[in-house]
């Protein structure tokens, strides 16, 4: 994985720190054309992977990246589902309903042999082509790395319904030859669950910053567990929600050895520019120190 | 360990089911629902003994705890039944859809020493228990008005049909959202005890209200108003936001950001002249796992600790949310008027 992974959460309208800066950055990025935009900037910054949400609006993005030779060393990382969406829905809808409205075809003729009796014995199966329907918009992207989202990993983790998170990591490998991502805000839990079921290495995205913020159990776990580099890491959440001025943010996270890889969103040229440079910066060093 | 079970694997059910199965202190050991679908995959691949009927996991299962999460036209039988069986109980809100039955149901837990507690998680969210503490050292002096906002994009269709959109089960945007706007209030300044001027408006339900527009007095005398709207796709998932308005400052909080500002220095509080803007990010405090947000597991371990510890004098009480659910009787009979 690059040193540098850009992130979308600025063109959705997420923010963690202020709901009002989300509904101004849900305005500023109205088009498409105004995320491309962005994206063209990350790029002339040398920035050559990014991390996006199966939102609605990315597959117009995929339909662009895929059109436009330009793109074509550029990696997507998607990371799904939009979970928001599936929260929504089943308050309005009920579970049922909401199955049937976002699993391809209609589920309950998908599995016409048994019907419903089949959908409630396999659910594994109803998860595979829920990841085939999210992922449908990067037909034709160069997809690594496949996340699953943190609110869903998390979920299922407390559940200690481990089954689904090998059945999901099994699956990708398998039928999207891609390494399967993990994004946690309990990256300790999460590691010790994967490992006790025969997984070794995974790749996780986790909430890593200089004041703690998410940091489920503690920083000094954290960093603990960073330094055992049990894990391919990618750091996110580093500037904690723009809590933390870049240059500290920045010099915190390039300074633990063991995080691969740095994510961060921005919507403007200088932004994106001074965040990779700074972190270009203290990697060096951080290199330096390490094999003077 | 605290022995519990969950009635109710919906949404809400589901997190709290994930939040306590990580608890060190928590042996979540039965979970309980009345769908086939949901308790044959719980069956399959979770380790919880699991239930159709609540009455028999109660029964059968010698649980010190119960969290409920079914819709709320079934919390009173079984609130009640868990608490003739001495459980001590967690429920979801809004509380009852009774609020006379809800404070029988009060002073029951009361009577037979329970801790009993309502969802409603924003008391247990860092920038409105901030708030809370910028009130008591009443830096803004007198509160003359008051705006409590929700707005979320639940229905945005004329379609759907759940729990949710049927008012004899506790559907609407009244018992949904508005709940959770009443409370806040009540959390952060005083009870609410009158409404006026009430429009409940139908967008795209025909049954239930998507929109509560209303003034509501408390009993400090303060009034303000009430806007609630849950067909507004204008935001990504539910906001809330309370603004006070006092006559040394003003007040605008949301769960992410608190915003201050004061027309003097105040030494109470130490805040000075001007706007002073504080974060989540610097109020929440850490918790062990998380999902979706401290507040969700801070009020659980908040249970917890009340159930260890033996505390009744709870945050969010069933008493607390009672007086929410007799707003809500008045906000509907205001409407009708």
């Amino acid at each position: 994985m690059d040193r540098v992974i850009f992130g979308d959460n600025q063109f959705f309208g997420v923010n963690h720190s202020s709901d009002e800066k989300s509904r101004a950055q849900a305005l500023k990025f109205k088009d498409n054309q105004s995320i491309i935009n962005v994206l063209n900037i990350a790029i002339d910054e040398g920035i050559h992977t990014f991390m996006c949400t199966t939102h609605d609006r990315i597959a117009d993005i995929c339909n662009t990246i895929r059109s436009d030779s330009r793109y074509k060393d550029f990696e997507i990382y998607p990371c799904m589902p939009y979970a928001h969406k599936y929260a929504n829905a089943v308050t309005e809808l009920g579970l049922i309903s909401t199955i049937r409205q976002y699993v391809p075809g209609n589920i309950f003729s998908t599995f016409a042999k048994g019907g419903m009796a089949f959908v409630r014995k396999d659910f594994i199966s109803m998860m595979e082509l829920l990841i085939d329907a999210e992922l449908k918009m990067f037909h034709g992207i160069a997809t690594r790395v496949i996340f699953l989202q943190n609110v869903v990993t998390d979920m299922l983790l407390g559940l200690g319904t481990t089954d689904f998170l090998i059945a999901y990591y099994d699956y990708v490998r398998k039928k999207y030859n891609a390494e399967p991502g993990f994004i946690t805000m309990n990256l300790p839990l999460l590691l010790n669950t994967l490992e006790s079921r025969g997984i070794k290495n995974p790749t996780i995205c986790a909430s890593i910053n200089k004041i703690g913020f998410r940091m489920s159990g503690g920083k000094e776990l954290y960093e603990k567990i960073i330094a055992e580099k049990r894990c391919k890491l990618i750091a996110m959440q580093v500037f904690a929600a723009g809590t933390i001025p870049p240059k500290e943010a920045l010099e915190y996270v390039c300074a633990l050895d063991g995080i691969e890889s740095i994510l961060f969103g921005a919507s403007s040229r200088t932004n994106i520019k001074n965040s990779k440079e700074l972190i270009d910066l203290y990697s060096q060093k951080n290199e330096f120190i390490i094999n003077p | 360990m605290v022995r519990t079970g969950i009635i109710g694997l919906g949404k809400m059910g589901i997190s709290h089911c994930a939040i306590l199965g990580a608890h060190p202190d928590v042996d979540l050991i039965a979970v309980c629902d009345a769908s086939n679908l949901v308790i044959e995959g719980f069956k399959k691949y979770s380790k919880f003994e699991c239930f159709k009927d609540y009455k028999k996991m109660i029964d059968q299962m010698n649980l010190d705890a119960v969290v409920i999460a079914s819709p709320t036209n079934f919390h009173e039988e079984m609130v009640s039944f868990a608490l003739d069986h001495h459980l001590h109980v967690f429920c979801e809100k809004p509380f009852s859809l009774d609020y006379q039955k809800g404070r029988l149901l009060a002073s029951k837990a009361r009577q037979l020493n329970l801790v009993n507690q309502v969802g409603f998680h924003n008391r247990f969210l860092g920038t409105f228990i901030e708030a809370k503490k910028v009130l008591k050292s009443n830096a803004l002096g007198e509160i003359y008005h008051f705006l409590a906002e929700s707005y979320g994009p639940v229905v945005l269709k004329e379609k759907g049909r759940t729990w949710r959109s049927d008012r004899l089960e506790g559907g609407g945007c009244l018992y949904d959202y508005a709940s959770h706007t009443i409370d806040l209030l009540n959390f952060l300044l005083a009870k609410p005890v009158k409404v006026a001027g009430t429009q409940l408006k139908h967008i795209f339900s025909k049954d239930v209200e998507d929109a509560v527009y209303s003034s509501l007095f408390l009993e400090t005398g303060t009034s303000g108003q009430l806007s609630v709207n849950w067909s507004d796709d204008t935001y990504r998932k539910m906001s809330t936001q309370i603004t006070i308005l006092g006559k040394k400052g003003k007040i605008i909080v949301d769960a992410t950001e608190l915003k201050i500002y004061l027309n003097e220095d105040d030494e109470s509080s130490g805040l000075t002249k001007g706007w002073t803007i504080n974060y989540i990010t610097n109020l929440a405090e850490g918790v062990d796992f998380y999902l979706r947000g401290e507040e969700y597991s801070a009020q659980i371990n908040y249970f917890v600790q009340c159930i260890e510890t033996g505390d009744l004098n709870n945050k969010s009480s069933f008493e607390n949310a009672t007086e929410t659910d007799e707003i809500i009787e008045l906000l509907l009979e205001d409407n009708i008027k």
